[in-house]
């Protein structure tokens, strides 16, 4: 078997075991076990991929495996992993894991839960390896449908409304994503030998004219579950009834897949059609952008605010990928990671406070540092690596995102830039107002000195997310450039 | 020559912060200060012997000092030729701030042991004043501009971790709220230079971009915009950036609040070295600041801060808080720092003002924590902040008496104290320069010495209030480091700065200027006089003085109403018209929209559904009046 295929069978083997468990206490040692593989595959996969790479392998993509799946359409099962897949792959093995331990306690069909999440993560590890993309939607269908049932069953207020919400407006994106890539397996060859495989479809030249008509259908396919403004409606309903574990999940990897796909597909396969249409996107995701983080300010429920937050963070990763250079591209992927590690970081801490305080508004909490600590302090420096302090990840990749947009020299680029860097005093505004009223100040209620003290699997839960925050905080240096030479085939297309 | 152990001196405190910062539960509070105390001593001796080492040791190299990088490694890439590196830079300035930093540093390390003694976040306490010191360590050791953002970034949110240090204290939180919110509102500038520089000079290394034969100063110009050249731009943003963190009006309204920390840390952070960085970025940054544009950005330098200065002044005598009064005279002494270095030149003694700013940053910190540290004092003796609980306290505390009359008398000039050398370098580089900043910066040293008495002797002397507690002179811990301090009021005068430290790096002789020096000391005693007057004992002058001037004094005393300005900008203008209609927009029109367009979708299906009733009468008669219409389409159509 080979390196990559095994992501997807070590998840299948899981969710096999997972149907022979009895109650709680299995389900959750069989997940934890599953993800622990699967965490520590992701961690051996760096080391594989470097020693690859050390071995003077230059291909686009490395671990390549092919197999013919259906002929007649020329179907195959093709996988493979650049170093952009890899961490990728480490990010969502790691949100699964610590998503594991967050779910410890969950009462309600256990094993239904945990197979539904494992499910999930089979969806977006497929998803990152696929290069063939009809394998590639199939992936992201698996992924996005689990959804549906876990915001459903296990969500909390208005749980149906969300999830159909969220449902219906992923699927209607995939339904232009399904057209996107019918159009480009229709012009992957001009004499009938058409192939869905990535990598020869960017061997032939599509005709410009295509390009104009399918990039912006294949970007908004994706970008809608990066939360483009204004497809962004789904999640901060969506985040708010989905339980906590899944919020993880969705917000923290699911939401990356919009900006992957974006750059393996759109940007990689239909160049001319991104250089003609980024001014128009660009300005859709500069007002994401500002646009998702001054609504944040005004938001009273922890959720919500997050969920903004994100809308305002994927809007940079989306921004960066349409400032089209090596740099702000790099500060794209950077920020995937970043986000999805702070983000799943956060909604952790907001579902701890609030199995806790049965509450999630931030006007009736306060003066939290004195009751949970651990998980006070934690949320104030989650809060700071969102803000993008420097020696956190979100740092790293707004200044990498900013730097490179700024090499654009016309005058357009240069004003959605600087309207972009806004979003450093905006995010302080909102994450200063909510640390402010949630955990400083007062204590609010006396019955909030009863709150247990944070358990070991909530500990372990919040460590996994926070030590790769630092990580890429401290020593970018590594990361960038794995990332950078990853970049550098996908770039040369621009030119 | 080898530097490279100075690397260790920002590790250091680094170091200590993650030992505290992880374990601050389970440290016993005696182990903890000590820790921190030890840490920070061996950070200080590392210091002054590297400025040994440096200024005594290597000296001079073909008649200027020469630049050393002590170590530097790349942090990340971003392009092949930019990338951000982490490094140590040794120049006469950045040495002179490493002397600052660690002295005042240890000093208020030291000082906390006794004045903290028994607060609950003691370890807490410690850590964040280590994690302050690496940060502002770093900053000034910076190789490259970004560096110097990253931590200053770190100053920053030390500051408010610092502030906000009485965390469940509502005032307190805001205040730190404030702080933050404010600087990085300036950052914006900051970092938007920084962008520019990327692209124009493509390059973040200070000693590419000051190096004045290099490309960027004399290719000149280069790409313009708006009749300045974009390099111009970049200094002015990134003197924005400064302006916020040294509190320059208008971004100077977080200062005053910050007293909301403990004392100590007023002394450290916001006296005497965390402020002072905007002052610092320029200086580091002075040849492009001097010879891009002509000088261009360094005469709104000098504009900037003598109106702060003035401003500050002013304010500082009408406040009864007496940490706040300190507060405004910091931003009053930082805006003199400013204006010297907007009116100095480059060449030898042409760079009178670059020196005399140094100078002053160098005195100044020391009297100014010493102010601080004494206030902290009395302030530990009578649980007030105000004036009002405060009189006849010189017999009480004898040290702090005498310590603080030290410290008052140089800020005020007064003869053979730093503050009047450094004063006077001050003075006679905006003379040189301009009249009318001359005039404005020797009316301020007549107002700081008022407002300055004003507060000495209504803490020690005028009318003894009744007191709950009979005042005692703090422990040791806390009169050690006033005494040191007192006598680092006085001592460093008599170093002549100008052998080594020069705008061009070569050195000058500067001399006192007798006309002006001795105009100013007249100025600064007649402030002194009318302080004595109006509150050497209690009377009814002060009040008087203040019904004469009315409207003025209220405006005064209000700061001018500046708060209330932003106040209604952000409250009312940003957050609840701005921000609370894109919140409803969202909610309203976009997600209402989307709900709108699956309401329809259900609506019409709802509608067309009734065709599929399943009734074989229906669909016959739908059939063949489809039948009709084709065949009345083709007939049409032919």
């Amino acid at each position: 078997m080979d390196i990559l295929s095994l992501f997807i069978v070590a998840p299948i083997i899981t969710v096999a075991a997972l149907l022979f468990a009895k109650n709680l206490k299995q389900s959750r040692v069989i997940s934890l076990i599953g993800s622990l593989v699967q965490f520590a595959m992701a961690i051996n996969l760096i080391f594989a991929y470097l020693a690859e790479r050390a071995t003077g392998n230059t291909a686009i993509m490395v671990f390549t495996k092919s197999a013919v799946w259906f002929k007649s359409l020329n179907i195959r099962y093709d996988v493979g992993a650049d170093g952009i897949t890899v961490f990728m792959i480490v990010l969502a093995s790691i949100v699964v894991l610590a998503g594991v331990f967050i779910s410890w306690k969950i009462k309600d069909l256990p094993k239904e839960f945990f197979i539904s999440l494992i499910v999930l993560a089979t969806g977006v590890y497929g998803f990152f390896i696929s290069l063939d993309l009809f394998l590639l939607f199939l992936f992201f269908e698996v992924a996005v449908i689990p959804m549906y049932l876990l915001i459903g069953i296990w969500g909390s207020g208005p749980k149906e409304k969300s999830a159909m919400k969220l449902t219906i407006m992923l699927m209607g994106a995939s339904a232009l994503l399904l057209v996107g890539i019918l159009g480009l397996y229709f012009y992957s060859s001009p004499d009938g030998a058409y192939t869905f495989n990535i990598l020869e479809i960017a061997k032939v030249n599509i005709p410009a004219q295509v390009q104009h008509y399918l990039f912006p259908v294949v970007f908004i396919g994706f970008a809608v579950i990066g939360a483009l403004f204004p497809f962004h409606t789904w999640s901060p309903s969506g985040h708010a009834s989905a339980p906590t574990a899944v919020s993880m999940l969705h917000a923290g990897v699911l939401m990356k897949l919009g900006g992957y796909g974006v750059f393996r597909v759109a940007m990689y396969l239909l160049p001319i059609g991104a250089m003609e249409w980024s001014w128009f996107f660009i300005i859709l995701s500069v007002i994401g952008v500002v646009y998702g983080a001054l609504a944040a300010i005004k938001q009273t429920d922890l959720k919500y605010i997050n969920a903004y937050s994100s809308v305002s963070h994927l809007g940079l990763v989306l921004f960066a990928l349409l400032m089209l250079n090596k740099t702000s591209w790099n500060g794209a992927i950077l920020q995937s990671l970043s986000h999805g590690f702070m983000t799943a970081l956060f909604f952790a801490l907001i579902g701890m406070i609030y199995e806790r305080s049965h509450t999630r508004d931030v006007r009736e909490l306060g003066g939290l540092l004195k009751v949970i600590p651990f998980i006070s302090v934690i949320y104030v420096i989650a809060g700071l690596a969102s803000l993008g302090l420097p020696g956190f990840s979100g740092f790293v990749a707004e200044m990498t995102i900013f730097v490179g947009a700024f090499q654009n020299v016309d005058m357009f680029h240069r004003v959605a830039t600087i309207l972009g860097v806004t979003v450093i005093v905006i995010t302080a505004v909102y994450i200063l107002r909510a640390v402010g009223m949630m955990l400083m100040g007062p204590v609010k209620k006396e019955e909030y000195y009863n709150f247990p003290k944070a358990t070991w699997y909530e500990k372990t839960g919040i460590f996994l997310l926070l030590i790769p925050i630092i990580i890429i905080g401290t020593t970018p240096l590594w990361i960038s450039d794995i990332i950078m030479d990853s970049i550098k085939p996908f770039i040369e297309r621009m030119l | 020559m080898n530097f490279s152990y100075t690397l260790f001196i920002p590790l250091i405190p680094l170091f200590v912060f993650l030992f505290l910062g992880i374990l601050h539960t389970k440290l016993k509070p005696k182990l903890a200060g000590t820790i921190g105390v030890l840490g920070l001593s061996t950070s200080t001796l590392l210091s002054y012997y590297t400025a040994y080492k440096y200024f005594f040791e290597v000296g001079k190299v073909d008649g200027v000092y020469q630049t050393f990088i002590g170590a530097k490694t790349t942090w990340i890439n971003f392009t092949e030729l930019l990338h951000i590196d982490m490094g140590v830079l040794l120049d006469p300035i950045s040495i002179m701030m490493l002397v600052v930093v660690s002295t005042i540093s240890l000093m208020v390390h030291i000082y906390s042991l006794g004045y903290m003694k028994g607060e609950a976040g003691f370890n807490r306490y410690y850590a964040f004043l280590s994690l302050f010191t690496f940060s502002m360590y770093g900053l000034v050791i910076a190789t490259n501009i970004f560096q110097m953002y990253i931590f200053w970034e770190l100053v920053g949110v030390s500051s408010f971790l610092l502030i906000g240090y009485y965390y469940d204290k509502p005032s307190a939180v805001a205040a730190a709220k404030k702080a933050f919110i404010v600087t990085r509102f300036a950052d914006l500038g900051f970092l938007i230079g920084i962008l520019i520089l990327s692209y124009y000079a493509g390059t973040f290394d200070f000693q590419i971009l000051n190096n004045p034969q290099g490309a960027i100063i004399s290719n000149g110009i280069g790409a313009s915009f708006m009749g300045l050249s974009v390099i111009t731009w970049a200094l002015i943003l990134m003197f924005v950036g400064g302006a916020g963190k040294s509190a320059m009006f208008p971004l100077h309204i977080w200062l005053p609040d910050a007293m909301e920390g403990p004392t100590p840390v007023s002394a450290l952070i916001h006296a005497a070295t965390m402020v002072v960085a905007g002052v610092y970025l320029v200086a580091r940054m002075f040849p492009l600041y001097y010879f891009i544009d002509g000088g261009f950005v360094l005469q709104i330098v000098a504009y900037v801060g003598a109106f702060t200065s003035l401003f500050a002044a002013i304010i500082a005598c009408t406040q009864n808080d007496i940490k706040r009064v300190l507060a405004f005279s910091t931003m009053s002494q930082i805006g003199y720092m400013m204006l010297a270095l907007g009116v100095s030149g480059y060449d030898g003694h042409e760079g009178l003002g670059y020196m005399a700013s140094m100078f002053h940053l160098f005195t100044h910190a020391m009297f100014k924590a010493l102010l601080f540290l004494g206030a902290g004092s009395v302030i530990h003796a009578v649980h007030s902040n105000l004036m009002k609980d405060m009189g006849g306290l010189r017999k009480y505390m004898p040290i702090t008496n005498i310590t603080f009359f030290i410290a008052a008398l140089s800020i005020s000039g007064f003869p053979f104290t730093s503050g009047f050398f450094s004063k006077d370098e001050i003075l006679s580089a905006a003379f040189e320069n301009s009249k009318l900043i001359y005039f404005v910066g020797l009316f301020v040293a007549g107002l700081t010495a008022f407002y300055m008495f004003r507060i000495y002797f209504s803490i020690f002397w005028g009318k003894e209030k009744t007191y709950k507690h009979t005042p005692h002179e703090s422990p040791l811990s806390m009169t050690i480091p006033l005494i040191l301090l007192a006598i680092l009021s006085i001592a460093p005068g008599y170093i002549h700065f100008s052998d080594f430290i020069s705008a061009d790096r070569g050195g000058f002789e500067a001399h006192l200027n007798y006309p002006l020096a001795i105009t100013a000391v007249v100025t600064g005693l007649i402030g002194i006089l009318v302080a004595y007057v109006f509150y050497k004992k209690e009377n009814n002058i002060p009040e008087k003085v203040s019904k004469t001037f009315g409207a003025i004094y209220t405006w005064t005393y209000h700061k001018f109403y500046i708060d209330e300005l932003y106040l209604f900008v952000t409250k009312k203008i940003i957050f609840n018209i701005v921000s609370a209609s894109f919140a409803w927009f969202d909610k309203k029109v976009i997600d209402d929209s989307m709900i709108g367009i699956g309401d329809a979708t259900i609506n019409s299906s709802e509608k067309i559904k009734k065709l599929q009733s399943g009734k074989f009468q229906d669909y016959a008669t739908w059939f063949i009046l489809g039948a009709i219409a084709l065949v009345l389409y083709f007939l049409y159509k032919n």
